[in-house]
């Protein structure tokens, strides 16, 4: 695992972390380590409760049972501080359309109370790694969904944040966005040794991730290095198993609706047997 | 493409603090205003309404009026009335960009900034409040042609009475909006809600001499002590006769007993301090 320092404490400390809304549990206490510096990705099918965890770490949902601490502070208790390190690309986009690509930057930078004297050098360095330098003074309105997210990228780095997520920050995007996301991401991870917690559904993406962790139903069916997981289910059957084959052995291969009603029941159990007999 | 990101400039994160929360006050109302400017148009549309009132339904109705105002020009009358008009509209509509923001996605942006949700609101309201005080003062501009007179006093007053109205119907605006998902709701709420008030406002008509039901409506509804005020004031600058003034501008009474203007006032700006808190407790609340 590259630039993972073994005195620094870990990026993210999740234990036994669970959120039931009423009678659904969303997400059915999970527990892992993302250590400083790691790519960390996140899989699961629809519904499978990532996005809920991605809530409760960056504090936009509470948890209702167990504890997780981002950068050593507390995702419930110490809610400022936990916000003040983490850079955040959701899915939806949440850029301000009607403003300019600077615009957007400048008050973003504003918000996060960056000091006005590194604003401009940093807002230029962020904007160019992302090739929108040139377009700064454009309404993003007029962007593209594939600029947009790369605005949205360089708007998450800019206050230099020490966990970045990214919420399915590929979906929908053309293979060449796609590989430029990838590389803004490794250029970040040597700059400044941003720990990187991403989801996502493409399982080449997963294969560069140092470590992934298969979400379903509520919980954590497996967390390894994808070598490691592509070793675990190679059998004389399959040789040289792929992302996608682990994906399907970890989750099944029935389509999913999206709610998580039917979050707990026996599937759980089966998924636990999975697990143990990986191992 | 390169991706490489050489002598990054190092930032750092202040802690939260009271200039941290400022900035953000600062942040949200200065959005409110670029976008506000950025779009004339928009203002445009906002103003149309409340002039259609003053210039096309008062002079319209002049002639079935004339009989009744003493001499006194309708739309002299309607003046202080389409003024708190422009200030409603505007306010809620720019109370309606917090609706939007979470149907486009922006409010996430600063629902995770490291500000508090508190800042947020007074930013929102301070916005509504600038860009609603912006048409009243350009529909206040327009006294002369409705034979108002431009006494410094009487605009500086005015002007008071604006500041004071936009801020409490933008944080009437704001709390529904934070109460409400979609944005197709809060259209519909504010459009069974807005105009009803308006009209029992007294904005339009005389509150006396009003039907009991009427009248009742009319004390219980707050934006009744936002237009009698501006009225009385405006009317305390005109030269027409004291029975017209009487009848025209009579003021609020409750059982009989005339509600001084402090009074009004203060019920005004403790109904907006009041749905300001409301709308800063119901924003705050985390699933």
């Amino acid at each position: 695992m590259p630039a993972v320092m073994p005195s620094t404490p870990p990026a993210i400390e999740v234990e036994a972390l669970g959120k039931t809304y009423g009678e659904v549990e969303a997400v059915a206490g999970v527990s892992f380590t993302v250590a400083s510096g790691e790519v960390f990705g996140f899989l699961g099918p629809n519904g499978a409760g990532k996005t809920t965890t991605i809530n409760m770490l960056c504090t936009l949902a509470r948890p209702t049972s167990g504890t997780a601490r981002v950068n050593g502070f507390d995702v419930a208790s110490e809610r400022g501080d936990v916000r003040r390190h983490i850079g955040l690309v959701f899915q939806d986009p949440s850029l301000d359309g009607y403003l300019t690509a600077a615009q957007n930057l400048r008050m973003h930078a504003e918000l996060y109370g960056i000091d006005g004297r590194v604003v401009p050098d940093r807002m230029r360095q962020m904007l160019e790694m992302v090739d929108l330098w040139d377009r700064r003074d454009q309404r993003v309105q007029t962007f593209s969904g594939g600029m947009r997210r790369r605005l949205e990228i360089a708007r998450g780095l800019l206050h230099s944040p020490r966990v970045l997520f990214l919420d399915e920050p590929t979906i929908g995007l053309d293979p060449q966005t796609r590989s430029a996301i990838w590389r803004y991401i490794g250029a970040l991870r040597e700059a400044e040794g941003t720990t990187i917690f991403m989801t996502t559904h493409y399982m080449d993406e997963a294969e560069l991730c140092d470590r992934v962790a298969i979400m379903d139903r509520g919980q954590i069916v497996v967390l390894d290095t994808p070598e490691a997981l592509k070793a675990s289910i190679t059998s004389v059957t399959v040789a040289s198993p792929t992302m996608d084959d682990v994906f399907m052995r970890y989750t099944g291969s029935t389509v999913r609706d999206t709610d998580t009603s039917s979050a707990a029941d026996g599937n759980r159990e089966l998924a636990r047997v999975v697990v143990k007999a990986s191992r | 493409m390169s991706a490489t990101i050489a002598d990054v400039a190092a930032v750092r994160v202040p802690e939260r603090s009271w200039r941290s929360e400022g900035r953000a006050v600062r942040v949200v109302w200065r959005r409110d205003l670029i976008r506000f400017a950025d779009d004339p148009r928009m203002i445009l549309t906002w103003m149309l309404q409340p002039l259609l009132f003053l210039f096309v339904l008062g002079p319209g109705l002049q002639s079935l009026a004339a009989g009744s105002t003493d001499g006194v020009d309708l739309t002299t009358f309607m003046f202080p009335g389409v003024i708190c008009m422009a200030l409603v509209f505007s306010a809620i509509f720019s109370a309606a960009s917090l609706v939007w923001d979470r149907e486009l996605g922006f409010m996430r942006e600063m629902m995770v900034a490291p500000v508090s949700r508190w800042s947020i609101i007074v930013g929102k309201c301070l916005g509504g409040t600038t860009i609603a005080v912006s048409q009243g003062v350009i529909v206040l501009a327009l006294a002369g042609l409705v034979h108002v007179p431009y006494d410094p006093m009487l605009l500086l007053g005015v002007f008071g009475l604006q500041l004071l109205i936009a801020f409490a119907v933008t944080a009437f605006g704001v709390m529904v909006a934070t109460s409400i998902t979609r944005a197709q709701t809060f259209t519909s709420v504010v459009q069974m809600l807005v105009m009803p008030m308006i009209f029992l406002s007294g904005a339009l008509y005389p509150v006396s001499g009003l039907p009991a039901w009427l009248g009742v409506l009319n004390r219980l509804n707050p934006l009744t002590y936002a237009v009698d005020p501006l009225r009385r004031l405006v009317f305390d600058h005109l030269d027409i006769a004291e029975s017209s003034r009487r009848t025209l501008a009579p003021g609020v009474t409750w059982w009989g007993w005339r509600v001084p203007t402090f009074i009004e006032v203060g019920i005004v700006l403790a109904l907006g301090m009041a749905m300001l808190t409301v709308a800063m407790r119901q924003f705050s609340r985390t699933e």
